[in-house]
Protein backbone atom coordinates (compact mmCIF):
# COMPACT_ATOMS: atom_id res chain seq x y z
CA UNK A 1 0.00 0.00 0.00
CA UNK A 2 1.67 3.22 -1.15
CA UNK A 3 0.96 6.43 0.74
CA UNK A 4 2.15 9.93 -0.04
CA UNK A 5 4.56 11.50 2.40
CA UNK A 6 3.45 14.73 4.05
CA UNK A 7 5.85 17.02 5.91
CA UNK A 8 5.30 16.95 9.66
CA UNK A 9 4.97 20.71 10.08
CA UNK A 10 3.72 20.49 13.65
CA UNK A 11 6.72 18.48 14.86
CA UNK A 12 6.34 16.53 18.11
CA UNK A 13 3.25 18.61 19.01
CA UNK A 14 1.51 17.15 15.99
CA UNK A 15 1.87 13.73 17.55
CA UNK A 16 1.22 14.54 21.20
CA UNK A 17 -0.97 17.67 21.15
CA UNK A 18 -4.73 17.30 21.24
CA UNK A 19 -5.45 20.73 19.82
CA UNK A 20 -8.99 21.04 18.53
CA UNK A 21 -9.32 17.23 18.50
CA UNK A 22 -9.73 17.40 22.25
CA UNK A 23 -9.69 14.89 25.07
CA UNK A 24 -9.71 11.68 22.99
CA UNK A 25 -6.61 12.79 21.12
CA UNK A 26 -4.66 12.76 24.40
CA UNK A 27 -6.00 9.27 25.09
CA UNK A 28 -4.67 8.28 21.64
CA UNK A 29 -1.20 9.68 22.46
CA UNK A 30 -1.22 8.07 25.92
CA UNK A 31 -2.34 4.74 24.41
CA UNK A 32 0.76 4.80 22.19
CA UNK A 33 3.13 5.90 24.95
CA UNK A 34 1.85 3.22 27.35
CA UNK A 35 1.91 0.62 24.56
CA UNK A 36 5.56 1.34 23.75
CA UNK A 37 6.43 1.34 27.45
CA UNK A 38 4.68 -1.99 28.03
CA UNK A 39 6.39 -3.53 24.99
CA UNK A 40 9.84 -2.43 26.22
CA UNK A 41 9.13 -3.74 29.72
CA UNK A 42 7.72 -7.02 28.38
CA UNK A 43 10.80 -7.78 26.26
CA UNK A 44 13.07 -7.22 29.30
CA UNK A 45 10.63 -9.20 31.50
CA UNK A 46 11.03 -12.26 29.24
CA UNK A 47 14.76 -12.32 30.01
CA UNK A 48 14.54 -11.49 33.72
CA UNK A 49 11.90 -14.15 34.44
CA UNK A 50 13.77 -16.75 32.39
CA UNK A 51 16.02 -17.08 35.48
CA UNK A 52 13.46 -19.54 36.87
CA UNK A 53 14.66 -22.34 34.59
CA UNK A 54 18.12 -22.19 36.21
CA UNK A 55 16.77 -22.96 39.67
CA UNK A 56 15.93 -21.22 42.95
CA UNK A 57 19.32 -19.51 43.45
CA UNK A 58 19.24 -17.98 40.00
CA UNK A 59 15.63 -16.88 40.51
CA UNK A 60 16.36 -15.29 43.89
CA UNK A 61 19.41 -13.49 42.44
CA UNK A 62 17.33 -12.14 39.54
CA UNK A 63 14.56 -10.96 41.88
CA UNK A 64 17.12 -9.29 44.16
CA UNK A 65 18.55 -7.44 41.17
CA UNK A 66 15.15 -5.90 40.41
CA UNK A 67 14.07 -5.08 43.97
CA UNK A 68 14.13 -1.80 45.90
CA UNK A 69 12.07 1.40 45.76
CA UNK A 70 13.13 2.35 42.21
CA UNK A 71 11.92 -0.94 40.74
CA UNK A 72 8.80 -0.95 42.93
CA UNK A 73 7.73 2.42 41.55
CA UNK A 74 8.68 1.25 38.05
CA UNK A 75 6.58 -1.90 38.42
CA UNK A 76 3.67 0.18 39.65
CA UNK A 77 3.96 2.41 36.58
CA UNK A 78 3.81 -0.75 34.44
CA UNK A 79 0.65 -1.81 36.31
CA UNK A 80 -0.94 1.64 35.85
CA UNK A 81 0.05 1.65 32.15
CA UNK A 82 -1.57 -1.77 31.76
CA UNK A 83 -4.75 -0.56 33.48
CA UNK A 84 -4.99 2.44 31.17
CA UNK A 85 -4.01 0.58 27.97
CA UNK A 86 -6.42 -2.30 28.68
CA UNK A 87 -9.46 -0.17 29.51
CA UNK A 88 -8.80 2.32 26.71
CA UNK A 89 -8.27 -0.66 24.37
CA UNK A 90 -11.72 -1.99 25.30
CA UNK A 91 -13.16 1.46 24.50
CA UNK A 92 -11.39 1.52 21.13
CA UNK A 93 -12.57 -2.01 20.32
CA UNK A 94 -16.16 -1.13 21.20
CA UNK A 95 -16.05 1.98 18.99
CA UNK A 96 -14.50 -0.01 16.14
CA UNK A 97 -17.41 -2.45 16.37
CA UNK A 98 -19.88 0.45 16.28
CA UNK A 99 -20.89 0.55 19.95
CA UNK A 100 -21.42 3.86 21.76
CA UNK A 101 -21.12 6.05 18.65
CA UNK A 102 -24.83 6.17 17.78
CA UNK A 103 -26.58 5.45 14.50
CA UNK A 104 -25.74 7.37 11.33
CA UNK A 105 -27.97 10.47 11.13
CA UNK A 106 -28.62 13.36 8.77
CA UNK A 107 -26.01 16.11 9.19
CA UNK A 108 -28.34 18.75 10.61
CA UNK A 109 -26.90 21.77 12.45
CA UNK A 110 -25.86 21.75 15.31
CA UNK A 111 -23.94 18.66 14.18
CA UNK A 112 -23.74 15.64 16.51
CA UNK A 113 -20.44 13.84 16.06
CA UNK A 114 -19.52 10.27 16.91
CA UNK A 115 -16.68 11.67 19.05
CA UNK A 116 -19.25 13.52 21.14
CA UNK A 117 -21.54 10.49 21.27
CA UNK A 118 -18.83 8.22 22.65
CA UNK A 119 -17.57 10.76 25.21
CA UNK A 120 -19.53 9.30 28.16
CA UNK A 121 -17.89 5.94 27.37
CA UNK A 122 -14.46 7.63 27.33
CA UNK A 123 -15.14 9.27 30.70
CA UNK A 124 -16.38 6.01 32.26
CA UNK A 125 -13.37 4.15 30.81
CA UNK A 126 -10.97 6.62 32.40
CA UNK A 127 -12.76 6.40 35.75
CA UNK A 128 -12.42 2.60 35.61
CA UNK A 129 -8.74 2.86 34.64
CA UNK A 130 -8.18 5.34 37.47
CA UNK A 131 -9.94 3.08 39.98
CA UNK A 132 -7.77 0.11 38.88
CA UNK A 133 -4.63 2.25 39.20
CA UNK A 134 -5.63 3.32 42.74
CA UNK A 135 -6.47 -0.28 43.72
CA UNK A 136 -3.11 -1.42 42.35
CA UNK A 137 -1.31 1.40 44.16
CA UNK A 138 -2.92 0.40 47.44
CA UNK A 139 -1.73 -3.20 46.91
CA UNK A 140 1.77 -2.16 45.82
CA UNK A 141 2.51 0.36 48.52
CA UNK A 142 0.32 -0.57 51.50
CA UNK A 143 -0.53 -4.30 51.38
CA UNK A 144 2.61 -5.75 49.75
CA UNK B 1 -0.78 -10.83 4.11
CA UNK B 2 -3.45 -8.16 3.95
CA UNK B 3 -3.30 -5.46 6.60
CA UNK B 4 -6.95 -6.05 7.46
CA UNK B 5 -6.17 -9.64 8.49
CA UNK B 6 -3.15 -8.53 10.52
CA UNK B 7 -5.29 -5.85 12.20
CA UNK B 8 -7.97 -8.43 13.10
CA UNK B 9 -5.27 -10.60 14.70
CA UNK B 10 -4.02 -7.53 16.56
CA UNK B 11 -7.49 -7.00 18.09
CA UNK B 12 -7.93 -10.71 18.91
CA UNK B 13 -4.45 -10.80 20.50
CA UNK B 14 -5.54 -7.80 22.60
CA UNK B 15 -8.51 -9.78 23.92
CA UNK B 16 -6.26 -12.74 24.79
CA UNK B 17 -3.83 -10.40 26.58
CA UNK B 18 -6.68 -8.74 28.45
CA UNK B 19 -7.73 -12.10 29.91
CA UNK B 20 -4.33 -13.66 30.64
CA UNK B 21 -2.39 -10.52 31.57
CA UNK B 22 -5.33 -9.53 33.76
CA UNK B 23 -4.96 -12.90 35.49
CA UNK B 24 -1.17 -12.47 35.70
CA UNK B 25 -1.49 -8.97 37.19
CA UNK B 26 -4.06 -10.20 39.71
CA UNK B 27 -1.78 -13.05 40.84
CA UNK B 28 1.45 -11.05 40.91
CA UNK B 29 0.39 -7.56 41.93
CA UNK B 30 -3.00 -7.75 43.62
CA UNK B 31 -1.83 -10.49 45.98
CA UNK B 32 -2.52 -8.13 48.88
CA UNK B 33 -6.22 -8.34 48.01
CA UNK B 34 -6.14 -12.00 46.90
CA UNK B 35 -3.33 -13.50 49.03
CA UNK B 36 -3.74 -17.17 48.11
CA UNK B 37 -5.10 -16.85 44.56
CA UNK B 38 -2.61 -19.11 42.75
CA UNK B 39 -0.04 -18.31 45.43
CA UNK B 40 -0.54 -21.55 47.41
CA UNK B 41 2.16 -20.72 49.97
CA UNK B 42 0.88 -17.18 50.56
CA UNK B 43 3.24 -14.25 51.11
CA UNK B 44 5.26 -12.91 48.19
CA UNK B 45 3.89 -13.94 44.79
CA UNK B 46 7.45 -14.05 43.43
CA UNK B 47 8.85 -16.29 46.20
CA UNK B 48 10.46 -19.43 44.75
CA UNK B 49 7.86 -21.73 46.39
CA UNK B 50 4.95 -19.93 44.76
CA UNK B 51 6.79 -19.60 41.45
CA UNK B 52 7.71 -23.31 41.44
CA UNK B 53 4.10 -24.28 42.24
CA UNK B 54 2.89 -22.31 39.20
CA UNK B 55 5.75 -23.65 37.05
CA UNK B 56 4.53 -27.23 37.66
CA UNK B 57 1.02 -26.35 36.51
CA UNK B 58 0.04 -27.40 32.98
CA UNK B 59 -2.47 -24.52 32.88
CA UNK B 60 0.24 -21.94 33.56
CA UNK B 61 2.69 -23.50 31.07
CA UNK B 62 0.08 -23.30 28.30
CA UNK B 63 -1.22 -19.84 29.18
CA UNK B 64 2.32 -18.40 29.44
CA UNK B 65 3.04 -19.55 25.88
CA UNK B 66 -0.30 -18.23 24.58
CA UNK B 67 0.19 -14.90 26.36
CA UNK B 68 3.79 -14.66 25.15
CA UNK B 69 2.74 -15.09 21.52
CA UNK B 70 -0.24 -12.76 21.81
CA UNK B 71 1.69 -10.02 23.62
CA UNK B 72 4.65 -10.14 21.24
CA UNK B 73 2.37 -10.02 18.20
CA UNK B 74 0.17 -7.25 19.63
CA UNK B 75 3.12 -5.13 20.75
CA UNK B 76 5.33 -5.55 17.71
CA UNK B 77 2.44 -5.06 15.27
CA UNK B 78 1.53 -1.87 17.16
CA UNK B 79 5.14 -0.70 16.90
CA UNK B 80 5.11 -1.52 13.17
CA UNK B 81 2.00 0.61 12.67
CA UNK B 82 3.64 3.57 14.42
CA UNK B 83 6.81 3.19 12.31
CA UNK B 84 4.89 2.81 9.03
CA UNK B 85 3.00 6.04 9.76
CA UNK B 86 6.32 7.80 9.20
CA UNK B 87 5.98 6.78 5.52
CA UNK B 88 9.25 4.87 5.12
CA UNK B 89 10.37 3.96 1.61
CA UNK B 90 9.78 0.48 0.17
CA UNK B 91 13.19 -0.87 1.25
CA UNK B 92 12.96 0.48 4.78
CA UNK B 93 9.39 -0.77 5.11
CA UNK B 94 10.57 -4.25 4.14
CA UNK B 95 13.44 -4.01 6.62
CA UNK B 96 11.02 -3.02 9.42
CA UNK B 97 8.74 -5.97 8.58
CA UNK B 98 11.61 -8.47 8.54
CA UNK B 99 13.37 -7.06 11.63
CA UNK B 100 10.21 -7.04 13.77
CA UNK B 101 9.22 -10.53 12.59
CA UNK B 102 12.67 -11.95 13.38
CA UNK B 103 12.72 -10.21 16.78
CA UNK B 104 9.24 -11.52 17.62
CA UNK B 105 10.00 -15.08 16.56
CA UNK B 106 13.33 -15.13 18.44
CA UNK B 107 11.74 -13.83 21.66
CA UNK B 108 8.85 -16.26 21.27
CA UNK B 109 11.21 -19.22 20.78
CA UNK B 110 13.23 -18.26 23.87
CA UNK B 111 10.19 -17.54 26.07
CA UNK B 112 8.39 -20.70 24.94
CA UNK B 113 11.50 -22.79 25.70
CA UNK B 114 11.53 -21.32 29.22
CA UNK B 115 7.81 -22.02 29.75
CA UNK B 116 8.05 -25.59 28.43
CA UNK B 117 11.21 -26.37 30.45
CA UNK B 118 9.81 -24.86 33.66
CA UNK B 119 7.69 -27.83 34.89
CA UNK B 120 10.68 -30.21 34.71
CA UNK B 121 12.94 -27.73 36.51
CA UNK B 122 10.37 -27.16 39.25
CA UNK B 123 9.94 -30.92 39.78
CA UNK B 124 13.71 -31.53 39.93
CA UNK B 125 14.58 -28.58 42.13
CA UNK B 126 11.55 -28.67 44.38
CA UNK B 127 9.35 -25.91 45.61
Amino acid sequence: METRAHPNRLGIWGWIGGGRWGYERYLYALHRVTGLGLLTYFMLHIFVTSARVFGPESWTRAMSAVSGPFFKVGEYLVFAAFAFHAVNGIRLGMIELGFAVGRPIEPVYPYATSVGRQRPLAIVAMLVAGALAVWGGYNFFFLD
Amino acid sequence: MRDRTLWTWHILAGVVILVFLGLHMTIMHLNGTFPTFNNPFGGEAESWQNVAARMKSFFFAVTYVVMLGAALYHGLYGLRNILLELNPGHGLRRTINVALSVLGLALFAFGAWVAVSAPGVASRMGG
